[in-house]
């Protein structure tokens, strides 16, 4: 046994897909992201806290929130990091290009952040507290896609 | 509160490294699990029942608790899983808690292990992320921590200097630690020319991926002193979970410890835990959350988690000595983890941790920490809890 040398077996290329309903509060988001190029958010009735992205309940108040409300596009940076190190993007399988600018937006009406990439072509700009807007992809598809990255406005 | 006491009679770990591939997952599991009946001086025919964890899509195989029989020793036993990612661990250790505390079982076997090298850890990780809103720029744990650094940086004017002093402890109390995987000093300079994998964090500043398993036996009062002369009680436990997406977080700060302190210490009557408690095992992944966690824990006030570090009250020998045993940045088998700072914390309490012993323990506390922000808490003390 001493000389055995320790066997691995690879699972090889797998592949599972699946289909995400992202509700009635989800579907609302995109219809408005896609047609329109608004963000939209929701109101919880109780703490007045505007939520993005909309959701049916205040996880803090356990209300049903109904009150739908514009916010953005503009915003400001919440916090972020530039990623530098290369890894395997699990949703696409494919190396992520690096750097990337990985913010959290606070836009403008909103109480929480809305996660997207940030431009980081000149990283001197990229600051918590910068003012950002959304820069759309010609395609609409209704996915967070929509948007490509959010820029720092000078 | 409990129904009666429960102590910590027995534990066992592997000898955690990067790559096992000279033992399956069971046989892993197996190493633990004798380890802590020899520990205690148990037979697995002594064990009332089981509860065993992993972080799910690790290694790609769920369900643990039914094909690691062979290594748990679980053979016509009643066996749960229980998971939550990265506090798994520590939600192991809260499970058999409840398991014995309610007067459902005497002796519980708690068992967490992790093979991290079987599976892309960034991919497995992922899947714990909402998947339409959370995913599209999510890079593994690593993402969420550098966003955590970044906000508490802009808010208290930390340093990443600051971030390398908390490696450069924990590295150094790994070396005590026959069990960690890292066991080599590192340097602030090594830290900071590290390659920088996130804003601010570096390659030094980030616990490795580690296989590794551990175990830990739990037994009522009327068994506990029996087993053995030092048992280490646990006082008591606290869990907190927070929000829904991770742009729902309070950056810069981790509420969810914040107010599991505040439950853990007002359970047990801890008003000073900078002075009540003698040791800390803390799940921190990284080098910042020694900065900033000690905060949420009321252990310094807001800002002041730096200069606590430099002034060297947590290392050994100083005033509260937290991760003796090298912590996480030295050691993460992921399932395991949280289950290695209980066990490293009943270590010091019950006198056992040897080159890494902390003198006269009366209160250890260990925590959970998943990237989902959210925490768990053990109070452990050398005397009995009151009921
Ligand atoms: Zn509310």
């Amino acid at each position: 046994m001493e000389n055995i040398e320790y066997i691995i077996i690879e699972s090889g290329k797998a592949v599972q897909p699946f289909n995400y309903s992202v509700g009635m509060y989800g579907s609302k988001f995109f219809y408005e992201l896609k047609n329109n190029r608004k963000f939209l958010g929701v109101q919880c009735p109780k703490c007045k806290k505007v939520y993005v992205p909309p959701r049916r309940v205040c996880g803090d108040c356990f209300v049903e929130m109904k009150e739908f409300v514009e916010v953005g596009p503009k915003g400001t940076i919440g916090t972020f990091t530039i990623l530098r190190f290369a890894f395997i993007d699990p949703e696409t399988g494919t190396q992520k290009p690096i750097p990337y600018g990985y913010g959290f937006i606070k836009l403008d009406g909103a109480d929480t952040l809305f996660q997207h990439y940030i431009d980081v072509h000149d990283e001197s700009k990229v600051k918590i507290g910068a003012r950002v807007e959304p820069v759309f992809s010609d395609e609409k598809k209704g996915t967070i896609k929509d948007i490509l990255y959010f820029r720092v406005i000078d | 509160m409990a129904k009666r006491r429960v102590a910590i009679v027995g534990t066992g770990q592997t000898h955690h490294k990067s790559h096992r591939p000279d033992v399956s997952g069971r046989e892993l599991i197996y190493e633990a699990v004798t380890r802590a009946l020899e520990d205690a001086d148990l037979s697995i025919k002594n064990i009332d029942a089981i509860i065993i964890g992993n972080m799910d899509h690790f290694e790609g195989i769920n369900y643990v608790d039914c094909w690691s029989i062979d290594g748990s020793g679980g053979y016509h036993k009643p066996v749960i899983k229980l998971t939550t990612g990265g506090t798994t661990g520590s939600t192991l250790a809260i499970g058999g808690y409840h398991f014995v505390a309610s007067g459902m079982f005497d002796k519980v076997l708690i068992i967490g292990w992790e093979k991290n090298s079987e599976s892309d850890t960034t991919g497995a990780i992922t899947t714990a992320f909402d998947p339409v809103w959370d995913r599209l720029v999510f890079a593994g744990a690593i993402s969420g921590l550098a966003v955590e650094a970044q906000s508490y940086m802009a808010k208290y004017g930390a340093t990443d200097r600051d971030g390398a002093r908390v490696s450069v402890r924990d590295r150094k109390h790994a070396c005590n630690n026959p069990y960690a995987q890292l066991r080599k000093e590192v340097t602030l300079e090594e830290v900071l020319a590290s390659p920088m994998l996130a804003d601010p964090i570096h390659l030094l500043d980030v616990c490795p991926r580690t296989d590794g398993a551990c175990a830990v036996i739990m037994a009522s009062e009327d068994y506990a002193e029996k087993i053995t002369s030092t048992p280490d009680w646990i006082w008591a436990t606290a869990n907190r979970h927070k929000y829904t997406y991770l742009g729902d977080v309070n950056w810069g700060e981790l509420d969810s410890m914040a107010e599991a302190s505040r439950d853990l210490f007002k359970k047990c009557g801890i008003t000073e835990p900078r002075k009540q408690i003698d040791v800390i095992e803390m799940y921190q992944p990284y080098s910042f959350a020694g900065i900033i966690w000690i905060e949420d824990m009321g252990i310094v006030p807001r800002g002041k988690g730096a200069e606590y570090i430099w002034s060297g009250a947590t290392d050994m020998g100083g005033e509260l000595p937290i991760n003796p045993s090298g912590g996480v940045i030295a050691c993460n088998p992921i399932g395991a983890t949280g289950l290695i700072r209980c066990a490293e914390a009943a270590l010091q309490v019950m006198g056992k941790a040897e080159a890494r012993q902390v003198p006269d323990v009366n209160f250890a506390v260990s925590t959970g920490f998943g990237g989902c922000m959210w925490t768990d808490m053990l109070l452990h003390g050398k005397k009995k809890p009151n009921l």
